[in-house]
Formats: structure tokens, C-alpha cells, sequence
């Protein structure tokens, strides 16, 4: 008798109950149904080439030989280079906003990252290829090629395109994201805690360094986990600027794939089944990177008891 | 529905109809309306009221005091039912509203909310105009021609003293009113659909003492036509506009009499230490 | 222990500060960088003929892109429709019914989760089964993929808005008997300010939207007449456009891409407003 909203009520109250479960499991539904479906259409490309599908390095269509190693190593590399640029941007940024930056400056500065934020990927890959790309072989990759002649990664043609403009613009694109994560961390440090630190005469950035992000630092570590899963499944503005190989190389100059980029790519010309069902396999090892990834994340923003992490 | 009432308003209620409770041990009460028998409240398993017995007297403002956490909310939020909105909330015993149990099954809970109003502590305009506001209950208990509705949502706002001040802006959103007339908005909702009890669970402790006087006359007045029960943690409210008072401790109904002899001489050390202001 | 020297840690002060300000300034810099470019690069092809006439081919001159803005707008419409009543409907779940039970922890999980999920593999799912099921690319395919991009964000947002509305406006209105499918009207009109910014933001997320199109609405050079067919839309539009040879297709994307964006931006510029209303009422309150 107890609990009327779950249990008597007319046939309105019924119905709404019921639509109301329905579409919540339907949510369940669909996340199950991501993995089976995406799995029932690998079944070929599974059957074939078992788990040495993950290390093979050889894509050829025209053999009908499917590897996901290229892919997954361009994933890795770009989602590499777009972190090493984003972690220390994103905290930076958000010390600026939530310390340093009078509200004056800090409430623009806060839209404009959010309006960043808002921007389609797509733009962000016509950006990089017409605009970004060009700057990049002319001027900041021979001077690296140069300067760091001595490294693997900046050795090689400057193209332009390649890992190294491709992480760059996944690092521009999951910054705003991660930002927006850790300055609601810096929100959510007590008052008390952050007071205590600067009547001991702490600095605005020890406070921040020992008191600040080490109260948060699970939810930092979850903003990063949201941002590397974004990194690894961004399509649009990877395609236009990873230089589609399946060519593994050191060098950052050069082209490569990542998973996203290959399905782009490559989904319009696939035309036998085992070349469709090796590109759903390749969906389904990005799924299985990205579930895990923010499985990660959820459990550190959870565990802080933040991180909405943002809608986007 | 040829334009007429698909439901017929029930007749306004008589000034005096109860006869008094069968098994009122030294009562203080002549005619009840609401008897409560044994009443016990749980939230989940911790228990919150033990053994509340209680009579509602018909056409007279009855005060609910005590310290905060003493239950008192708690009592009267079962007289409406509102509690079973939550998973684990329990009440064990009887509440009889004209001598039926309110707590059975059997119990229509929208038809015992019609007659059975409440006013909460924050005002809660819905989100909608003046006029939609007082005419929400309506529409959803009657099916009345335009007309009538208009009439009954002017007579309730009469009743509440309210007419006056907003009867040009009827199309503004209730939100836009005053912190009290926000609270007279709400009241005139309740009133407008015929209640025989009002439950008032601290209507003014987020009011101005000004607008506070206004609902305390308000309250006053509604008695000649209304049982009306209030909690307040304020004693001189309840000194000023009660006729009997119940005093809460722990759960446990301390002392229950006529307001004016629990004030001047109450029987309980307790209820005494409280409303001289040793405790609480 | 060795005291550190404080003009070492006023450094480190001094240093942090200027490195914040510097991804601060940098940051700002590159998003009015790129939206600087896109408003210079697209602005040219914006004309009458942008969004009135169909694609001309490659060296012709002339044509726009009506077509791909239509198509666009019928896609995102569909989604939004597809998508909000469920989406709506599961944050009601979550925030009236569910408490904090174990199918409700799991739900809030998998909205969670399904946010996280790359658009792309939304558009494959729908293509193994939208796509093949009937039959062939449509617009109602590329609907459903932006639906499921949009459906944990409308969810998600729907719940948080609805906690927002007071128990004691719930209690008010039951108790004036209203039943609970009544009340949730009211707690809805006390949510819809939330409740429109969630759905904007949640357009603006998939307005720009390209890889899931690839695998389910594809493109077309025709009017949309049909939605069971391919059909033409911008984002898929400035894809092909941009990595053709054509100059002229590659200023057409440029143009598309200022329409899309300045689209996105106006919808988050709009439900921010929303939002902003919305909470300043309540603050009056």
C-alpha cells in the first residue's frame, strides 16, 4: 500500500509506468544490441581470421586478407599524440578558469570553450586539411624534422597530413571535453579544504598541485579516460587529415588509419561480404576499446561522485 | 456531455454533522471529525510515531506543536495519504475520516485528497497562470462549463483575500506573486474544490510575519466552513489562532486539550518545559 | 628538512600562472582561428542559389546545395522525433520511478555508457540493421543513427532536470488528487526550460554529424522526394566536396560547412539562453 508511484494507481499511472520501463530498458537493449549486432556481422571475418585478426598487420582487399593492426596502431598513435597535447592543456585551462582568471575573463573564456565544444568534427577536419595541414608541411614539420632529426617520429616526407597533424586535431577536440570535467572537479573541492592550504601560505598553483588535484585526482583520471575514449572513435576530422595507409611506420609524418578512419574510408568501396564483415570486426574492437575506456572512466567519476561529464 | 457536470459537485458541507466518537477516553474533543486510533509510522524500519491517538474536532483550527524532528510533519502528512508517495514510508493503525479508516487499500486516495487539502511549508504555485492554478483541481475532480469554473475560481480567491489583488492579472503566471500571496494562491487551489479538512504543514515559517498575520486571520476565518489542522513550530501561532492544541514529543502525543488550557495550565512536566521555552 | 626557497616557489607560481594564460590565450586563438576560416572560406558561396538550387557538377559554376539543407533538416527532425519521447521517457524512469534500485543503477549505467559510444559505430549498428533489413540507404536509417546518438543525451539531461523540480511541487499536486500521469504534466511544465535545453543541446550534437550518415542516409545529388532512399545532407556533402580534386566543390564545402556551424552554434547559443531563463526564474523564486 506503501509507495504509490510504483504500485497502485489508475490506468494512466499504468501506462506511464509502463513507457517509462520500457524506455529505460530499451537503453539496456540498444548497448546489448551494439555488441551482438556488430558481432553477428563479424561472424565471417571472425570465423576466418580468429583472434590473429588483432595482430595482423596485413589489409588487402585484393587478396582478401584483413588485419586490424594498422588501424589499431594508428589509433594508438594519434590518440597518443592528442593526450600528450591534452591532459596538460586541459588542466592548465581549467586552473586558469577556475583560479587565475577573474570572472570577467573567466566567463568568456568558459563560453568560448564550450561553444569550441559545440563545433562538428567535421569542421574540425576541413580545418585541418586546408587550413592546418598546409602550415604543418611547410613550416612546423621541417623545423621538427630538423631539430629532432634524431628521432624515429619526426623523420620523412613533410606532408602535412599524417599521425602527427591527426593527433593534433583530436587533441583540439577532446580539450573543451575534458576541460569542462576537471573545472567541475576544481568546483566541487570544498571551500575549507582549498582555505586551509592558502592559510599555510601555499601558492595559487601548490594549492592547486597538492591540495586541488590530488583531492580530484580521480576525477582528472576520469576526464582523461572520457577524453581518450572520445580521441579513439572520432571519425571526420581523423579521416581528412590521417592520410589513409595501412602502412605502419615510426615516423609521425607519416599517413596511417585508424580504426574510425578506415571504416570512413573504406566502408563505401567495400563490396564482397568478407570485406564488409572485416570492417564490422574492426567497429566491434573499437566498441569493445571504447566501452572499456569509459568503463574506466565512469567508475573514477562515479567514485568522486562528479563528472555529469558533460553532454558532449 | 451536453455542456452539464459529468460529476456533481457535492453539496457544500453542513456546519455541523459529526456525532461524537465512540471511544473517546476523556476527550477533550465534542464533535470529531478525523479520529486517529494507535497510529504508528516507520520510515523503513526506524519507527517515527508510536501510538498516536488523536481527535480532530469539525469546524475548529487544531494546532500541532513540538521540537523539530518530534513527528509532528509526520502525523498529519498520513491524514492525506501524501507519505506512500515514498518507497519504505509505513503507517500502522487507524485514521478515521467520518469514521471510515483512510488507511485501507480500499481507500480512493485522489477522492480522500479532494477532501482532505494540504498546504506545504514552501508556497507551490504550479507552473502556470493565476486563474489555471485555483481551476487545476477543478478541472481534474469536476467537469464543469466555463461559467461555474470561473465563479468557483473567483469565490476561492475571494475566500483567501486574494481577489482583489490579482483579479486583473488572472493570466499571470502564479509564480509571479509574493512570497505570501504565493501561500493565499495555494490555499484558494484547495479551498476551490471543496474540502472538508485543511492540512497545514508550517504555511508561514517561509513568509514575512506581515503576509504571516494575513494567513493567521485566513486561517481563523476558514473554520466556520472547514476542519483545519496546522503544524507550526511557532507556540504563540498556535496560541493565537487554535482551538485545541496537540503537543509532540519524540514521536509520542504528550499532551492534547484545548489551546487555552494547555497553554495556562498544562498537565505534562514536558508539555510545560516546552511552551515556557526549556526545550525545543 | 631543507626549508624550500620561496622565491623558488613563487616561480613555480609565476610559472604555472603564465603557462594557464597561455592554453587559455591559445585555446580562445584557435577556435576564432578556425571560425574565422570557416566564415571567410564559406561566406563567398553563401548566396541566393546556396539554398535554393541543386548541386551543379564540377566546373560548371552555379548550383547549391538546397537540397543537401533540406535533407539535413528533415534527418535531424526525424532523429529529434525519434528520439525524445523515449529519451524523455527513460530520464522519467529514472528521476520518478526508479530510485536507486539495481535495474536503475544499471539503466543510469548504460545512458552513460551509450554517451560514450563513437558515433561511427552508431551508423555501422544502424546500417546491419536498419540498412540491410530495408533494403537499401535511407533517410529514415540516418534518422534512426542520429536517434541513438541522441537518445541517452535527451535521457540523461531529462532525468538531471527533472530531479531539479521540488518534491514538495510533486506532493502539491497529488495532493490535490491528481494521479501521478497528471502530476508529471505539471512537473514537466516546471522542467521545460531543462527540458528544451536538453533537446537543443542534444540537436546541436548531431546537427554537424557526419560518419554515422556515411553508413545509413549516404548522399544524393536530388531533392529529397523520398525518404526511403538515400538522400542528400550537408555533412556527407562537405565530406565528398572536400576530398574531390574540384575547387568549386571544395568552396561549396566550405560554404556547407559555415551553414552547419553556424546551425550548431546558434542552437547552443539558443538552449544556453533557455537554460539561462530558466534558472533565473527560479532564482526570483
Amino acid at each position: 500500500m506503501t509507495d504509490e508511484r510504483r504500485r497502485t494507481g489508475t490506468a494512466g499511472d499504468k501506462l506511464l509506468r509502463a513507457a517509462a520501463a520500457a524506455a529505460a530498458a530499451l537503453v539496456l537493449f540498444l548497448m546489448a544490441a551494439l555488441f551482438v549486432g556488430l558481432g553477428w556481422h563479424s561472424a565471417l571475418s571472425l570465423s576466418k581470421f580468429g583472434v590473429g585478426f588483432l595482430w595482423s598487420s596485413e589489409w588487402n582487399p585484393v587478396a582478401g586478407r584483413y588485419g586490424a593492426l594498422s588501424s589499431i596502431y594508428g589509433t594508438l598513435v594519434t590518440t597518443a599524440v592528442a593526450m600528450l597535447v591534452a591532459i596538460p592543456a586541459s588542466v592548465l585551462l581549467a586552473f586558469f578558469l577556475a583560479e587565475i582568471a577573474p570572472p570577467a575573463i573567466a566567463k568568456p573564456v568558459g563560453y568560448a570553450v564550450e561553444l569550441f565544444a559545440a563545433v562538428p568534427s567535421i569542421i574540425f577536419g576541413m580545418w585541418g586539411l586546408f587550413v592546418l595541414a598546409p602550415i604543418m608541411s611547410e613550416h612546423v614539420q621541417p623545423f621538427l624534422g630538423e631539430a629532432a632529426s634524431f628521432l624515429p617520429f619526426f623523420s620523412g616526407p613533410p606532408m602535412g597530413i599524417g599521425m602527427l597533424t591527426a593527433g593534433l586535431i583530436l587533441s583540439l577536440m577532446i580539450l573543451p571535453y575534458m576541460t569542462s570535467v576537471i573545472r567541475d572537479m576544481f568546483e566541487m573541492t570544498p571551500r575549507s579544504l582549498k582555505e586551509a592550504a592558502y592559510g599555510m601560505g601555499a601558492t595559487r598553483w601548490e594549492v592547486t598541485r597538492k591540495v586541488v588535484l590530488r583531492h580530484g585526482a580521480k576525477a582528472v583520471a576520469g576526464a582523461f579516460f572520457l577524453g581518450l575514449g572520445r580521441a579513439m572513435g572520432e571519425t571526420m576530422a581523423v579521416t581528412f587529415v590521417v592520410g589513409n595507409s595501412h602502412r605502419i611506420s615510426a615516423s609521425l609524418f607519416e599517413p596511417a588509419n585508424t580504426i574510425a578512419s578506415t571504416l570512413a574510408n573504406e566502408f563505401a568501396e567495400a563490396s564482397d561480404p568478407l570485406y564488409l564483415s572485416a570492417l564490422a570486426e574492426l567497429g566491434l574492437v573499437l566498441l569493445v576499446m571504447t566501452f572499456g575506456i569509459n568503463l574506466l572512466a565512469r567508475r573514477m567519476l562515479d567514485r568522486f561522485g562528479a563528472g555529469s561529464g558533460g553532454a558532449r | 456531455m451536453n455542456g452539464t457536470a459529468a460529476t456533481a459537485l457535492p453539496p457544500r458541507p453542513p456546519v455541523s454533522r459529526r456525532s461524537e466518537s465512540p471511544s473517546s477516553r476523556r476527550s477533550a474533543v465534542r464533535r470529531a471529525r478525523i479520529v486517529v486510533r494507535g497510529l504508528n509510522f516507520f520510515y523503513g524500519r526506524r519507527q517515527v510515531l508510536f501510538d498516536n491517538n488523536l481527535e480532530i474536532a469539525e469546524n475548529r483550527v487544531t494546532a500541532i506543536i513540538g521540537p523539530s524532528g518530534c513527528g509532528k510533519s509526520t502525523h498529519i502528512r498520513v491524514y492525506n495519504r501524501i507519505y506512500s508517495l515514498y518507497r519504505g514510508q509505513r503507517a500502522v493503525g487507524e485514521v478515521l475520516l467520518d469514521g471510515v479508516n483512510i488507511l485501507s487499500d480500499k481507500v480512493d486516495t485522489a477522492e480522500l485528497r479532494r477532501r482532505v487539502g494540504m498546504i506545504f511549508q514552501q508556497p507551490t504555485p504550479f507552473p502556470m497562470s493565476i486563474f489555471d492554478n485555483v481551476a487545476y483541481g477543478l478541472r481534474l475532480h469536476y467537469r464543469l462549463p466555463k461559467s461555474e469554473l470561473e465563479g468557483r475560481v473567483e469565490e476561492a480567491l475571494k475566500a483567501v483575500g486574494l481577489w482583489d489583488e490579482v483579479r486583473r492579472h488572472l493570466a499571470a503566471p502564479g509564480t509571479d506573486l509574493s512570497g505570501g500571496q504565493q501561500q493565499r494562491l495555494c490555499i484558494a487551489r484547495a479551498l476551490a474544490v471543496d474540502p472538508e479538512v485543511i492540512l497545514m504543514d508550517e504555511p508561514t515559517s517561509a513568509i514575512d510575519p506581515i503576509a504571516t498575520a494575513r494567513i493567521e486571520e485566513l486561517v481563523v476565518s476558514l473554520k466556520s466552513r472547514y476542519t483545519v489542522v496546522i503544524v507550526t513550530h511557532n507556540m504563540q501561532q498556535a496560541a493565537r489562532i487554535s482551538d485545541y492544541t496537540a503537543f509532540f514529543h519524540q514521536g509520542r502525543i504528550v499532551e492534547f486539550d484545548e489551546t487555552a488550557r494547555l497553554f495556562t495550565a498544562p498537565r505534562e512536566k514536558r508539555t510545560e518545559d516546552y511552551i515556557t521555552g526549556r526545550f525545543g | 628538512m631543507r626549508p624550500r626557497s620561496r622565491a623558488a616557489r613563487k616561480a613555480a607560481d609565476a610559472a604555472a600562472s603564465a603557462l594557464a594564460f597561455l592554453a587559455a590565450a591559445a585555446g580562445t586563438a584557435v577556435l576564432f582561428w578556425i571560425m574565422a576560416e570557416v566564415f571567410a572560406r564559406g561566406a563567398s558561396v553563401l548566396g541566393p542559389a546556396f539554398f535554393t538550387r541543386l548541386p551543379a557538377p564540377p566546373g560548371v559554376g552555379g548550383g547549391g546545395l538546397a537540397n543537401a539543407v533540406l535533407g539535413t533538416v528533415i534527418i535531424t527532425l526525424l532523429a529529434t522525433l525519434m528520439a525524445v519521447p523515449p529519451g524523455v521517457l527513460a530520464g522519467v524512469y529514472l528521476a520518478e520511478f526508479a530510485g536507486n534500485g539495481r535495474f536503475a543503477s544499471a539503466v543510469r549505467f548504460g545512458v552513460n555508457m551509450l554517451m560514450g559510444v563513437p558515433s561511427i559505430i552508431m551508423g555501422l549498428f544502424v546500417w546491419g540493421t536498419v540498412v540491410i533489413a530495408t533494403g537499401g540507404f535511407s533517410a529514415w536509417a540516418g534518422a534512426v543513427s542520429l536517434a541513438l546518438i541522441m537518445l541517452p543525451v535527451v535521457a540523461r539531461t531529462a532525468e538531471d532536470m527533472l530531479r531539479l523540480v521540488p518534491d514538495s511541487l510533486r506532493e502539491s499536486v497529488l495532493a490535490m488528487g491528481a494521479p501521478y500521469w497528471r502530476a508529471m504534466l505539471v512537473i514537466f511544465l516546471a522542467a521545460r526550460n531543462g527540458l528544451v535545453t536538453g533537446v537543443l543541446l542534444a540537436v546541436a550534437r548531431v546537427g554537424g554529424e557526419t560518419a554515422p550518415l556515411l553508413f545509413t542516409a549516404l548522399n544524393s545529388p536530388y531533392w529529397p522526394t523520398d525518404l526511403t532512399k538515400p538522400t542528400a545532407n550537408l555533412p556527407v556533402t562537405i565530406y565528398n566536396y572536400a576530398m574531390s580534386p574540384y575547387r568549386d566543390w571544395q568552396a561549396m564545402a566550405w560554404g556547407a560547412s559555415l551553414v552547419i556551424t553556424a546551425g550548431v552554434l546558434a542552437l547552443s547559443l539558443v538552449s544556453r539562453f533557455a537554460l539561462k531563463t530558466g534558472t533565473e526564474r527560479k532564482a526570483k523564486r
